[in-house]
């Protein structure tokens, strides 16, 4: 966690009191105060994979984008096209500087042709919106950071469906992977869709913020006879690793571009001018820097962020997040290598506070779910 | 909750004392700081221990934590089960958990460390930060 620690209060979000009542283990987390875990990491991520798990991600930021040139502006801020994206269906994007490092990796969801909302990490939230804000001079485009309006849940794990559907009318077999529908969900009007950071199936649930601890508390009431459970933060990155999803501030940052992020397929070169295109070119053109790619450890330990790889006393990598699978039951990582060293099968040494280990490189995702 | 036949270092590892020997491992209530531990390192059998030496690491799922001998001695047994059990530091950190059995070079010293009680206080404030 990089929140430098300051004397401002922590942000809560609107079930803070719920989560204390379950007995969730609070930490700050960038500038929120968050569940880690309400009974055990490896319990929670069990969950997740074999049944279904309840987050509060009402940390997270959203940004409305709204004008007649909306589709314009945010092809120019980030490197996905958007340009055939429907109403109703969303889509992973990077927002990035002209030097094509990230802004921030957000989810936009299309409305209508004129009115999309940006889902954007909770600590980049404003800085986001600045950037944004600060883009709109050359567009006919409104941008508001609606973030204060949104609580956010996110229900994961294959009996998602079945557990959600109880709640509300909306087709829910019907609304497909990334796209979304507006419809109520135990009485509350609701933004209901098909996506997740946990590499399972599930569905992520935006309302407004007075209305979160009743469907937090339903949801959980009607997942009893499924076991569903409260999960914190500690699972959710141990979910999101496993399925290599991208984490801002570990694995991508300002320095760091899509295609070293091996995220090559949210940039579309093709699609006109957007801010860091010429750089992402000629790093399709020359090759990249640098990598970032998959490791499990071949000593024990566990390779956690920060920690330099080396190569005959040379530092020529680092680990950008690491962790014990609880489903491979191995640690396993993310680390930037040069490209010659990233191919699947290269042994690589990490220094573990001091200590020389070997990993290594491995064929990601660590973990995919069988459809 | 907290034996009262063991004694405490700040660092949150207690010591139990029989005739020469202690045996060393983290208190509960540093085990559910931590939350699920997947791996822990300790010393060789024959390396020799200060008080306040760091002695071996403990990861959990979340964070890795540095483990200090809460006494000077001669390590005369590791407790190999935890290699491929280190759950066992959750479920039973005072028993089936216990990490390293040191032979002790100053008995004396127990006396400085915290005794049930006012490890109890301690924990209180710590937990209250």
């Amino acid at each position: 966690m990089t929140h430098a620690s300051s004397d401002e209060p922590l942000q809560k979000t609107p079930l803070n009191a719920v989560e204390h009542e379950l007995g969730g283990k609070m930490v700050d987390f960038g500038g929120w105060e968050l569940p880690v875990q309400f009974s055990s990491i490896l319990e929670e991520h069990d969950a997740v994979r074999k049944r279904a798990g309840l987050f509060d991600v009402s940390h997270m930021g959203e940004i409305e984008i709204r004008g007649p040139q909306a589709l314009e502006y945010l092809q120019k801020l980030t490197c996905n096209d958007l340009s055939k994206l429907q109403d109703g269906r969303c889509q992973y994007n990077g927002l990035l500087y002209p030097t094509a490092g990230f802004v921030d990796d957000i989810l936009i969801y299309r409305h209508a042709a004129d009115d999309y909302l940006a889902v954007v990490n909770a600590a980049n939230s404003t800085k986001d919106f600045e950037w944004m804000r600060d883009c709109t001079e050359e567009f006919d485009v409104e941008v508001s950071n609606r973030s204060a309006d949104f609580a956010q849940l996110a229900l994961q794990g294959p009996f998602a469906e079945r557990v959600l559907q109880r709640l509300t009318p909306l087709s829910l077999p019907e609304i497909r992977y990334y796209r979304f529908a507006r419809g109520r969900v135990s009485d509350v009007e609701a933004i209901v869709s098909r996506t997740g950071y946990t590499g399972e199936d599930g569905f992520e649930i935006y309302l407004p913020p007075a209305e979160a601890s009743d469907l937090f508390r339903k949801i959980l009431e009607v997942g009893r006879e499924y076991e569903v459970l409260p999960c914190g933060l500690g699972a959710r990155d141990t979910l999101r690793l496993e399925a290599k999803m991208a984490l801002y501030g570990n694995d991508i940052d300002h320095s760091t571009t899509p295609l070293e992020a091996d995220l090559g397929w949210i940039v579309k070169l093709d699609k006109g001018d957007f801010h860091g295109r010429d750089v992402l070119q000629r790093e399709k053109d020359e090759g990249v820097r640098r990598k970032l790619v998959g490791f499990e450890m071949v000593d024990r330990g566990i390779a956690r962020h920060g920690y330099p790889v080396v190569d005959g006393g040379e530092e020529i990598g680092v680990v950008t997040s690491g962790t014990h699978s609880p489903t491979l039951k191995r640690a396993i990582g993310l680390a930037y290598l040069p490209p010659d060293k990233s191919a699947a099968g290269t042994e690589i040494t990490i220094l573990i506070r001091g200590k020389e280990v070997r990993a290594r490189v491995v064929p990601t995702p660590f973990y995919k779910r069988s459809k | 909750m907290i034996p009262e036949d063991s004694r405490y270092a700040r660092s949150h590892e207690y010591v139990h004392v029989e005739g020469e020997i202690g045996t060393i491992g983290i208190t509960d209530y540093a085990q559910k700081e931590l939350g699920d531990v997947v791996f822990v390192e300790l010393p060789q059998v024959g390396a020799e221990l200060e008080m306040g030496d760091e002695m071996g690491s403990i990861e959990s799922v979340k964070a890795v934590s540095e483990l200090f001998s809460p006494i000077s001695g001669e390590v005369v047994e590791v407790n190999e089960a935890l290699a491929d059990k280190p759950e066992l530091v959750n479920t039973d950190p005072y028993g089936d958990g216990w990490m390293i059995k040191v032979k002790l070079a100053t008995p004396d010293e127990v006396d400085e460390l915290m005794t049930a009680d006012d490890y109890a206080d301690y924990v209180k404030l710590e937990a209250g930060k």
